[in-house]
């Protein structure tokens, strides 16, 4: 029981087969990554599936595919324009791994791959990769005008491209940071007023009374949490496009 | 989720007493603050900043993500966009179908009605022959029928002139006759008719 109330415990990384480790590193297919491969599973059968009739008047699941995608496109087209649109389908797949991670994470006993620094680490290092990448692969050296705002007095040039360069350097971390924090947070805040419940019941008829109150917090948790599993995975879709804009149109 | 600050705030406190060297169960104890029993089941640290897992982490997120990719912008994403571009494409179309009956009905709505103007304009053309030339029968007939009616009179008046000058004739000769039998009741004889003649018609011209 007890550790079944640890609000840490579902963050917990098991081995599920070892690999052994070669060079000292540990590689085991863990939870965490069967968890990886059942999101990829779980949307390329859904989006498959979905659309295997090709409908011209969808069903209720290809809406679905179709609103995912449409929602998707129109949030690089309207930040990133059409020429962002080369960047759609990696867009799309940070978006729906995400989505997927954030929505999996709340089925009871899962396990959240998002809510792993180095995992939202890793993603924000892909986006600004590939900002920085194909900025210089498309403008060359102009793509360092990114950091040099146009119309600033001379003197003050310094400071804006230090306070420039420091803002893009911070973007990785405050976009892996946002998302692992949100999910680790509204999981263990959602894990402990559950504990609450079982400990109040533990403690008597009085308790059973008194936990209807963390209950209803559950449950209200849980909405909210379901609403930032979709938010997360929306704003780190968002601030990928702007970045990408920025590597598409650099200079202020 | 200010309610959620707390217990982090003591994970992270947890955190930085192991990083102190205090021993595990000391960290579980404090760390696990709601059911106390020491779990046993998580390692001495924090899982999402435990290091030794990140490796697997990543090698894992790698292959995934990048199958996710390849699955995604190679068969998952074309055929979407696909099918939401044959839709655009048959509603366009269907559109363009729509516009092209449409000036189809007007072109027809318009022959109609030019086809009927004409038809409008011939039948007031017809109308107005027709009237014309019943009005023209009808001015002809009038004529016709004042002419004669004019001849009529022109005889009627030449015959009464006649009758009249006949009349006046034989009052003349009534006159002279009256004159000479009156004359021969006064004087008892007849007088001369040549006479009686030229009396007659001076007295009738006075």
């Amino acid at each position: 029981m007890a550790t079944e109330i640890d609000p840490i415990h579902q963050f917990e990384i098991k081995n599920l087969v070892s690999l052994g480790s070669p060079g000292g590193v540990d590689l085991a297919f863990t939870n965490s990554a069967a968890f990886m491969f059942g999101i990829v599973a779980l949307v390329f059968f859904f989006l498959t599936s979905a659309t295997s009739s090709r409908a011209l008047v969808p069903g209720r699941f290809q809406s679905v595919a179709e609103l995912a995608y449409e929602f998707v496109a129109s949030t690089v087209r309207s930040t990133a324009g059409t020429e962002g649109m080369k960047f759609f389908p990696l867009v799309f797949s940070l978006f729906i791994f995400v989505f997927t991670a954030n929505m999996l994470g709340m089925v009871p006993f899962s396990f959240t791959v998002t809510s792993h620094l180095i995992v939202t680490a890793a993603l924000a290092v892909v986006v600004i990769g590939t900002v920085i990448l194909y900025g210089f692969i498309r403008h060359g050296t102009h793509f360092l005008h990114l950091f040099v705002p146009s119309g600033v007095p001379a003197f003050l040039l310094p400071f804006m491209v230090l306070i420039e360069l420091i803002s893009f350097l911070s973007r990785p971390i405050s976009l892996s940071l946002r998302l692992f924090a949100n999910m680790l947070a509204g999981h263990i805040a959602m894990k402990v007023f559950a504990g609450f419940i079982v400990m109040m019941i533990a403690g008597g008829a009085a308790g059973v009374a008194g936990a209807i109150l963390p209950l209803s917090m559950v449950v209200a948790l849980t909405a909210l949490e379901f609403l930032v599993c979709f938010l997360q995975a929306y704003v780190f879709t968002v601030l990928t496009c702007i970045y990408l804009n920025d590597a598409l149109h650099p200079g202020h | 989720m200010s309610e959620a600050a707390a217990p982090v705030a003591k994970f992270i406190i947890a955190q930085g007493e192991v990083q102190q060297g205090i021993p595990p169960e000391a960290n579980t104890v404090d760390g696990v603050t709601i059911e106390t029993p020491a779990s046993e089941a998580h390692g001495a640290s924090f899982p999402p900043f435990d290091a030794t897992t990140f490796p697997s982490q990543l090698l894992w997120l790698a292959i995934s993500f990048v199958l996710l990719y390849t699955l995604m912008s190679r068969i998952a994403l074309p055929r979407i966009g696909g099918i939401i571009e044959d839709r655009a494409n048959r509603i366009a179309s269907d559109l363009a179908e729509a516009q092209r009956l449409k000036t189809e009905t007007e072109t027809a709505i318009a022959s109609y009605e030019s086809s009927l103007a004409e038809a409008r304009g011939k039948a007031q053309k017809i109308a107005g022959e027709t009237r014309d030339k019943l009005q023209a029968e009808t001015d002809s007939q009038r004529k016709a029928l004042e002419a004669e009616l004019g001849a009529r009179l022109d005889t009627a008046e030449k015959q009464i002139a006649e009758t009249k000058a006949a009349a006046l004739a034989n009052v003349r000769s009534i006159a002279v006759e009256a004159t000479s039998e009156i004359v021969t009741r006064l004087l008892g004889e007849k007088p001369d008719a040549a006479h009686v003649e030229t009396a007659v018609t001076t007295a009738l011209k006075v």
